[in-house]
């Protein structure tokens, strides 16, 4: 289940620390823009030793990298994937290549730690125009590819157009980067909320992009993980829902029926799998409880 | 008539000032405070020795008492609360006799039941006519609430009132009446402003720190005791400030009316009366100048005197009806005692204040405090000093795990409740294992030989001694 | 690996640890700390550990502790290390 994905920045020994606390399901490490220059291979060090003997119970790790065009990505990779991250973000990622260059490089350090081929994903920053352009391409450029992560700060950018709260200049891309994702069967993660303290903008931001099909939101900022988290809960109607789903195919199996139907609606594949992925996330949301115990 | 003297100098002649005497200051002008530094300096140039200062806190400011110890000026103290400056060399051992901590509820209540005598108490009052009837509501220095002074007014064998805002008879809206004091002096300025109040204060944007003041939050939620007529109490600290922010928004949500709000008071305070979460505001001591301002303008935001707060010498006082109260703590043991006296390698650098006071007092104490800070564990075997008795403790809040007191069979209800909430619910130890795993095992502190320290409990019992650094 | 010029790692924020390099004849290690008296002995275990694993045989390593864990301790040490000795 990944609904949240906090950014913690990756020189920062306290919060390094306590990146598993704070609610997100999946936390971003991050090798690239919250870390300067200068201190790229302090970052990267850090971030290794943290990943080495931190526990980061019940949390997925993913490393934000330095984009391809720059010297520090090998760098980063080197010192990372040994220590089995989750996922590996590579940002600025504009088209089919960049993914294989990365990915072939990570082909390279798996042999060589002797883990399994594709043990670590991927999770492409699309935040260019051409980026976005090329969603597709880029969605089934490689095996790893499991989710497709937009960039809104970025992007507006390079399309040179003001970011708003409203976030109309970005609809086009979210769309776009929907529709490339479902295409392919990965997951898609809606670009963070910029205003830390309205908490009203984050919950209606969030919940806009939940109507548009993204499968959670990154963030910024801790305060707004819990909004994130709620939104993309599936509701209690929901789960109830899916419960007599569920009961309704297994009695008629039970009795030999091939068509049911449920408050006089016909029940057919797509709602099953809806109802499974509701019931999968029923059991994460209780699973995460019972970890902390 | 009129009480006006010339000078500080003549108040403390007319007062019969004598070697041995205990002297009395209570600390409303906070770090900002001119006056015990001012009336220290008279008494050493008059050459008077063997003083013993009871001031309600020593802040960092009065470091210049360290000089009036030297000299033999000062040889006791008795305070709620002591700043690391003057901590610092206390601990080191520079004062034969060791410091008298007590509660400000103990304080008060000493004083009232006469095992805490008082010679003259000096009271820096923000506006006062020349009878000495004073307040700490207006003025250029003013600081709200004068709440701990009270009782030094009502108990002491004389009374001093220093202003810097000298105002005709009779004073509009005063605190302390005349008929309890002896002589007033005008001074040019009695504390710095900026020392006294805090502008605003600030939530915290600690991520760590709202990860716990929200499972705070959620302690209190899930208690039950968030209902019409609630009643609490938070510090300024960040986090638990940051837990009002999510009491406050849980009670405009559900409607909840609650009763009073307590203690050194806030504008997050003064906001929740505003907004209908109390009734009225009990107040003590206020924080900055948004609980300035609404003491001296908003009728249901009311000073109280530290009794009236914290006190056992009353028949009744405020913290015997609250709900729930969030505290620190520098350290808490496995039997939930808490210290708030020294930092953990024992230098003293807090005091009770009115902790011990409101625990004892509280349906629910809450303790919330992050599980390491600089490497250092929150819960230990054993408290280096313990200002505040596990047994008056609940919940002990951090932000990888909520420990409930069950000691003797009690909060078991309670914690249920936290379970039922899938709030994080560990036991003590648990959070010093979890500390340990994550920072290492530190080694314990040897403290000295030396009693520089007695904590006097706040029914006039002993509770711990604090020992010299080695 | 040799320290070669001086170089420094880290900061002096809360639970880091600010760690100063310099070429020196013979290995020197120097710790103040905020929690010196409870883990004096493990930072310079951390320390200790880094300098053998970088073959690091002599030089001045100055720490300034506050309250770093040891994975920080040794992620700055090896930073001013190598950055000590050309390598980025």
């Amino acid at each position: 289940m990944r609904r949240s994905m906090l950014f913690i920045p990756g020189n920062t020994p306290n919060l390094l620390m306590n990146g598993d606390v704070l609610g997100a399901d999946s936390i971003i490490l991050d090798l690239e823009d919250a870390v300067s220059p200068a201190e790229k291979d302090s970052a990267r060090i850090l971030v290794r030793n943290a990943l080495k003997s931190l526990h980061y119970k019940g949390c997925e790790i993913i490393i934000r990298i330095n984009p391809v065009e720059t010297d520090y990505w090998t760098h980063d990779l080197d010192e990372i994937i040994p220590l089995k991250p989750n996922m590996i973000m590579p940002p600025k990622v504009s088209c089919a290549q960049d993914v294989k260059t990365v990915s072939e490089y990570i082909t390279k350090l798996e042999e060589k730690c002797g883990f399994e081929k594709n043990t670590v994903k991927l999770i492409p920053l699309i935040e260019t125009a051409m980026g976005v352009e090329n969603a597709f391409q880029i969605a089934s450029a490689d095996e790893r590819v499991a989710a497709l992560f937009l960039g809104g700060e970025d992007l507006t950018a390079d399309l040179r157009c003001k970011r708003t709260k409203e976030g109309n200049e970005i609809f086009y891309a979210r769309t776009r980067l929907v529709c490339a994702a479902r295409a392919c069967g990965v997951d898609v993660y809606d670009t963070p909320f910029t205003d830390v303290d309205d908490i009203d903008g984050l919950y209606a931001d969030a919940r806009f992009a939940k109507s548009l099909g993204f499968s959670g939101k990154a963030s910024i900022s801790p305060r707004h993980v819990e909004g994130i988290n709620e939104v993309f809960s599936p509701t209690q109607a929901e789960i109830d829902y899916a419960h007599e789903v569920m009961e309704t195919i297994r009695i008629a199996k039970e009795q030999g029926k091939g068509v049911v139907s449920l408050r006089g609606k016909m029940i057919d594949a797509p709602i099953v799998e809806r109802a499974r992925q509701v019931i999968e996330m029923e059991k994460a949301m209780f699973g995460e409880v019972e970890d902390d115990e | 008539m009129s009480k006006l003297v010339a000078s500080i100098k003549e108040a403390i002649e007319k007062c019969g000032l004598q070697d041995g005497m205990t002297i009395s200051f209570h600390h409303h002008m906070r770090n900002g405070d001119y006056v015990l530094n001012m009336v220290l300096e008279q008494i050493a140039q008059m050459g008077y020795k063997n003083l013993t200062v009871n001031a309600s806190s020593v802040f960092d400011v009065h470091e210049p008492i360290i000089g009036h110890i030297k000299n033999g000026v000062v040889t006791g103290i008795e305070c709620n609360y002591m700043g690391a400056k003057v901590g610092k060399a206390i601990s080191e051992g520079i004062m034969d006799k060791p410091v008298i901590f007590r509660s400000h509820g103990g304080r008060a209540s000493d004083m009232e039941k006469g095992t805490s005598k008082i010679d003259i108490a000096f009271i820096a009052a923000p506006t006062s006519d020349d009878m000495g009837n004073c307040t700490g509501k207006f003025g250029k220095s003013a600081c709200g609430s004068i709440g701990y002074a009270f009782a030094d007014a009502m108990n002491a064998k004389k009374v001093v009132v220093i202003t810097d805002n000298l105002v005709e008879y009779p004073l509009v809206d005063f605190s302390i009446p005349e008929v309890y004091v002896d002589y007033v002096v005008a001074v040019d300025q009695i504390g710095d402003p900026a020392g006294i109040v805090s502008g605003t204060t600030k939530i915290t944007r600690d991520p760590v720190g709202l990860k716990m003041a929200s499972y705070a939050a959620k302690v209190i939620d899930a208690s039950g005791l968030l209902k019409d007529g609630f009643s609490f109490q938070t510090g300024a600290g960040g986090a638990t400030l940051a837990t009002a922010k999510y009491v406050k928004e849980m009670m405009l949500e559900k409607g909840i009316h609650g009763s009073y709000g307590m203690g050194g008071i806030t504008g997050y305070m003064v906001d929740m009366l505003e907004e209908g979460c109390f009734k009225a505001l009990l107040d003590v001591q206020c924080f900055d100048l948004k609980a300035v301002e609404s003491i001296r303008s908003n009728p249901k935001h009311m000073e109280v005197s530290a009794t009236q707060y914290a006190g056992v010498s009353g028949k009744s006082a405020g913290v015997d009806n609250l709900d729930v109260v969030l505290l620190g703590a520098t350290q808490v043991d496995l039997d939930f005692n808490v210290n708030v006296h020294t930092d953990s390698n024992g230098y003293i650098m807090g005091g009770s204040g009115g902790h011990c006071d409101t625990a004892a007092g509280a349906k629910l104490a809450i303790i919330i405090a992050p599980l390491t800070r600089a490497r250092l564990p929150l819960v230990v075997d054993r408290c280096l000093c313990i200002s505040t008795p596990g047994k008056t403790v609940d919940v002990v809040v951090t932000q990888r795990g909520i420990a409930v007191n069950t000691a003797g069979g009690k909060n078991q209800e309670l914690k249920q409740k936290l379970i039922d909430a899938k709030l994080p619910v560990v036991e003590i130890a648990d959070l010093k294992r979890m500390a340990e795993e994550l920072a290492g095992v530190p080694k314990p502190v040897q403290m000295g030989e030396k009693v520089v320290a007695k904590v006097i409990y706040r029914d006039g019992t002993l509770l711990d001694e604090i020992h010299s650094v080695k | 690996m040799n320290i070669k010029t001086n170089a420094v790692a880290g900061t002096l924020e809360s639970s880091d640890v600010y760690v100063k390099v310099e070429p020196s004849d013979k290995l020197e290690i120097s710790i103040e700390s905020v929690v010196y008296n409870q883990f004096a002995q493990e930072i310079e275990k951390s320390i200790r550990e880094v300098v053998d694993e970088l073959g690091v045989t002599s030089g001045k390593i100055s720490v300034n502790d506050k309250g770093a864990i040891d994975c920080v301790i040794k992620a700055r040490v090896e930073t001013a290390i190598k950055r000590a000795g050309g390598e980025q």
